[in-house]
């Protein structure tokens, strides 16, 4: 089959999809976009992270079929869209090319090590702080607790996603 | 080119030296370069990663590649009576399906120590999951569909478990004929190693003791579970050799191992280091690496092949599971008399790193102690069992749980506090091990434990003052909880433990470092190039400081692992810093002596400083000690170019004597120590660590950030496996029961506790900069801490990991 869907705002066509494929592998093996990971492949540990239509899910568990005419966004596409998002809300200090508050976050705080969970805790965290600029611990546990890493011991996620926040207020 | 042999560089002018031996320190400088060792500098990988750049091992791509399966047994034990794969050949799409039958040579099994590991199953299986076939296809589903049209009958045979199954009279033979080094010493043929350590007499000291206390103690196996699959991708090249570019955690290792079973010299199978999601040890056994290359041979085509995680649970060692029986003896006042243990650890199918892990358990197994009179023995089986090799703490971990429970009930026995009781019978500098080894560097065991027990306790608990304001999600079980915290209790526990650092038992663990310096531009950049596998903890970002601090420049580039330069030795064994950290110092310094004997030359007339003062090499100069300026490294170097590829080794270490267990086996030793505060739900078995207090010693922290992240990382490995990780295996058909994220559970954010870190740094003087290795003796106390404090709430005895809710509700 044939598949038409928008990716990090760009018009994407897929052809001779198979009906099992799953959006991850259509991102990663057909779009040429790996940045969203397989790790487990069974919805357990959010390495695979995109927006569907503005919704954090689990690529691995989204049929191709299902993506037609919709919009994802994958970690790809985060720096572009939370720096229009930015503009958008007159927070001008994000510039075209400049990494989002929390993907600079991740790296200056240590979050990342081996990086295998990181684009998808990073759309997850990005979607949590548009909808919750000043998460509690709580919060930013419970946002994330559906993404498993391995390296960190999860301290500097905590760390990066309240300096994100942080950040992200400053510039208001 | 053979990779022991010094690449020349490209520049005529610049010769490259012999390689030299022993450690270089008397020629290190001070740094005061921005970006060099000592500062938290940022991952030179971040951005890449952040931005989904970064091409791990599974996001490798080829034009008109194949995709690569395997096939694995249903079964832990059985003949193999036939294999028909004409039905998976006849699959629309499939190119290639091999077995043991199409392998190109005479070399048909591999292994770290023992080749004793079938590339692909051949008469027999001998565990669940073991390779038996490979597909090569057009499409991952098609190859997977073919894999299940391959008939393989199976005559099943009776499975060896655990110790008493695998050496009753009669057990079947996991390795019929054994021929490795090993069999002359054990007692057993299902026995991989035995290791004995005898030292003083525990039999009279025993008599001596005002108390003795046992224990028998249950480790379960643990799994690495690094995020990113097994995978790669092989390209069949026109020379009849592959490039392989794969995720591992030793290029070279993988290269000697794979060579003999393609049937190709070394120079043409040439491994790249693609991005590598994680390893702890699970990356150190060859997975899909032979397999890939097989199919990409026999096809004409690059084959990738990416495990699920499914099969990742197949695919790679796990921690070996171990039963402990401990004896500890003290006398009224508190010291340690004797101590007898005997350390089983399953190995399962394949030997693995079993040698490595038995020699390490025995010779770590008294802990972080003072005692002098010890019989100890730790062995390895072969079982029918999944197979068992490294993880993170490589047999240390297993011990230090039971010895930690030991040191908690002699305490108790005593009527002493447990941290007062173990810092009386701390080691120190100069202590004696069973082994007969002195520690000849800092052993802060009584420190690190007061610096946890300083630290002051985390609040109290809000369900007992914060009324209906308590968040109900901090409870155990979170939102699930069905109390409001009334069953709820809270513990402290406490636990320390020592870990051997680098590879022991007289093994030549070296590493190779080239280090290029030139001009470009007009700045001047140096380049490291080194094979180590960057896993995610850091090496990269180390070694750019060490260049920045020993080059004294501000540009450096780390060229991508690869085979075309010498071995780098494992990423493992807390080992990469201090040996490649110390290879790409060596080199520095060789390339800076070689920058200021060009200076003395060109400039050497025009000022006297040259030929009398220590030089140094600082932002970009050449400095006297007194910080004058004496000319700039562009203007030194010009268009010379600098390359130097050399190997370097720590002090060489000695082989465990077979009987005894003496000798000066491990190079250094790294210590942690942790306070636990749990809140265990009493009526649902439900454990919430509260706070993970640690204290280490680094030695020198060269990056910080980096230390306090290995530091956390591996804290909370160990809160795994104190709470939910096990693999089970069926006792009776030896086949694996949760091999996926939905049953085997690894910690969320949620059930992580705060983790603070306090790092000492007491320098070795034997390692570069004095560092200690880091990545895992945070693994090791983490778990005995917690399960003191679960026991410390709950009062009960809990002498297995993970501790499960059905131990804590007497069910």
């Amino acid at each position: 089959m044939r598949v038409n869907f928008t990716v990090n705002g760009r018009r994407q066509e897929a052809d001779d999809v198979w009906e099992g494929e799953s959006l991850l592998y259509i991102l990663r093996e057909r779009l040429g976009l790996p940045g969203s990971k397989n790790a487990c492949e069974q919805g357990e540990c959010g390495s695979c992270t995109v927006r569907l239509d503005g919704v954090p899910v689990c690529a691995c568990l989204v049929a191709a079929g299902q993506v037609e005419g919709r919009e994802v966004l994958t970690v790809e596409g985060l720096a572009e869209y939370a720096g229009q998002r930015d503009r958008d809300r007159g927070q001008g200090r994000v510039r075209e090319g400049e990494l989002s508050h929390v993907q600079q976050a991740f790296m200056d705080a240590g979050a990342v090590q081996c990086g295998f969970c990181t684009p998808g805790l990073l759309v997850a965290a990005d979607e949590m702080l548009e909808r919750n600029p000043s998460p509690t611990d709580a919060d930013i546990r419970e946002a994330l607790s559906g993404n498993l890493c391995r390296c960190t011991g999860y301290e500097a996620i905590l760390d990066a996603v309240r300096l994100a926040a942080a950040r992200q207020e400053e510039a208001i | 080119m053979a990779s022991s042999t010094p690449r020349t560089s490209t520049t005529p002018r610049t010769s490259t030296p012999r390689t030299p031996t022993g450690t270089p320190t008397s020629l290190t400088q001070r740094s005061r370069t921005k970006g060099g060792i000592g500062e938290s500098t940022l991952r030179p990988d971040g951005t890449l990663k952040v931005t989904g750049e970064f091409a791990y091992s599974s996001d490798m791509w080829h034009e008109d590649m194949l995709w690569g399966h395997t096939l694995r047994s249903t079964v832990a034990h059985a003949q193999i009576r036939s294999i028909d794969i004409s039905e998976a050949l006849a699959v629309p799409g499939v190119y290639a399906v091999l077995t043991y039958d199409d392998l190109p040579t005479a070399v048909k099994h591999y292994g770290l120590e023992i080749q004793d590991t079938p590339v692909l199953a051949h008469g027999k299986v001998r565990h669940h999951g073991e390779p038996v076939a490979i597909v090569a296809a057009d499409h991952p589903e098609t190859a997977r569909r073919a894999a299940a049209k391959i008939r393989i009958d199976y005559a099943e045979l009776p499975v060896v478990t655990d110790e008493l199954s695998a050496t009753a009279p009669g057990a079947p033979l996991v390795h019929e004929g054994r021929d490795d080094h090993h069999i002359g010493h054990v007692p057993h043929p299902n026995i991989v190693h035995r290791q004995p350590i005898v030292r003083g007499d525990a039999g009279a000291a025993a008599a001596r003791a005002d108390v003795i206390v046992t224990g028998d103690y249950v480790f379960g196996m643990q799994d690495q579970a690094f995020l990113g699959p097994e995978s790669g991708l092989a390209v069949p090249a026109e020379d009849g050799g592959v490039d392989l570019y794969v995720a591992t955690q030793w290029l070279h290792s993988d290269l000697r191992q794979m060579a003999p079973v393609l049937g190709l010299p070394d120079h043409k199978v040439r491994m790249t280091l693609s991005g590598v999601g994680g390893a702890f040890g699970g990356r150190e056994d060859l997975s899909m690496q032979i397999h890939a290359c097989l199919l990409a041979l026999r096809t004409g085509k690059p084959v990738k092949m990416v495990y699920n995680r499914f099969e990742s649970f197949f695919g790679h060692v796990h921690r070996h599971p171990a039963t402990l029986h401990y004896e500890h003896g003290a006398t009224r006042d508190g010291k340690l008399t004797h101590m007898r243990c005997r350390i089983v650890l399953d190995g399962g199918a394949y030997a693995s790193a079993s040698p490595a892990v038995v020699g390490n358990a025995a010779s770590l197994s008294v802990g972080p102690y003072v005692v002098e009179d010890v019989d100890i023995e730790a062995i390895a089986l072969y079982t029918n069992n999944p197979p068992c090799g490294a993880m993170r703490g490589f047999g240390a971990v297993q011990a230090c749980f039971a010895y930690e429970a030991q040191m908690d009930k002699l305490a108790a026995e005593l009527g002493l506090d447990p941290v007062e009781f173990r810092q009386l019978n701390a080691m120190e500098q100069g202590t004696l091990l069973p082994t007969g080894q002195r520690v000849d560097s800092p052993a802060p065991v009584a420190e690190l434990l007061r610096r946890v027990k300083a630290r002051p306790l985390p609040p109290e608990r809000q369900w007992l003052t914060a009324g209906e304001a308590a968040d109900v999600r901090a409870l155990p079980g979170g939102l699930s909880n069905t109390t409001h915290g009334e069953g709820v209790v809270r513990g402290v526990g406490y636990a320390v433990g020592i870990k051997n650092v680098g590879f022991s038992e007289g093994f030549d663990d070296y590493s190779t470092a080239r280090v290029r310096l030139e001009v470009i531009a007009g700045e001047p950049v140096a380049v490291v190039h080194t094979a180590m596998a960057e896993v995610g903890q850091g090496g990269v970002t180390v070694h750019a400081q060490i260049a920045r601090s020993e080059l004294g420049v501000t540009q450096v580039t780390i060229q991508p692992a690869d085979t075309q330069v010498g071995s780098a030795g494992s990423t493992s064994a807390s080992r990469q810093t201090y040996v490649t950290g110390g290879a790409v110092k060596n080199a520095c310094e060789h390339v800076r002596e070689r920058v200021l004997e060009l200076g003395r030359r060109k400039f050497g007339t025009y000022h006297p400083a040259w030929g009398t003062a220590e030089l140094l090499l600082e932002s970009g100069k050449v400095v006297t000690d007194g910080g004058e300026v004496l000319a700039g490294l562009a203007d030194v170097l010009e268009d010379e170019v600098v390359d130097l590829e050399l190997e370097w080794r720590h002090r060489p270490t000695e082989a465990f004597d077979l009987r005894t267990g003496q000798g000066n086996g491990h190079v250094q030793y790294s210590f942690a120590a942790h306070r636990a505060v749990v809140e265990v739900d009493t009526e649902l078995g439900l454990v919430k660590v509260i706070e993970l207090a640690v204290a280490q010693d680094v030695g020198k922290a060269l990056n910080p950030l980096s230390v306090v992240g290995q530091i956390q990382g591996g804290s909370l490995q160990g809160l795994g496996v104190a709470v939910m990780e096990e693999i089970i295996v069926d006792p009776v058909t030896a086949k694996v029961r949760n091999p996926s994220f939905t049953d085997y559970l690894i910690p969320t954010l949620l059930d992580t506790p705060a983790i603070p870190v306090d790092i000492l740094e007491l320098a070795d003087e034997h390692a570069p900069y004095g560092l200690r290795g880091v990545g895992e003796a945070p693994t090791l106390s983490s778990t005995p801490a917690i399960l003191a404090a679960i026991r410390n709430a709950t009062g009960l005895e809990l002498n297995r990991t993970p501790v499960r809710p059905e131990h804590l509700t007497g069910m």
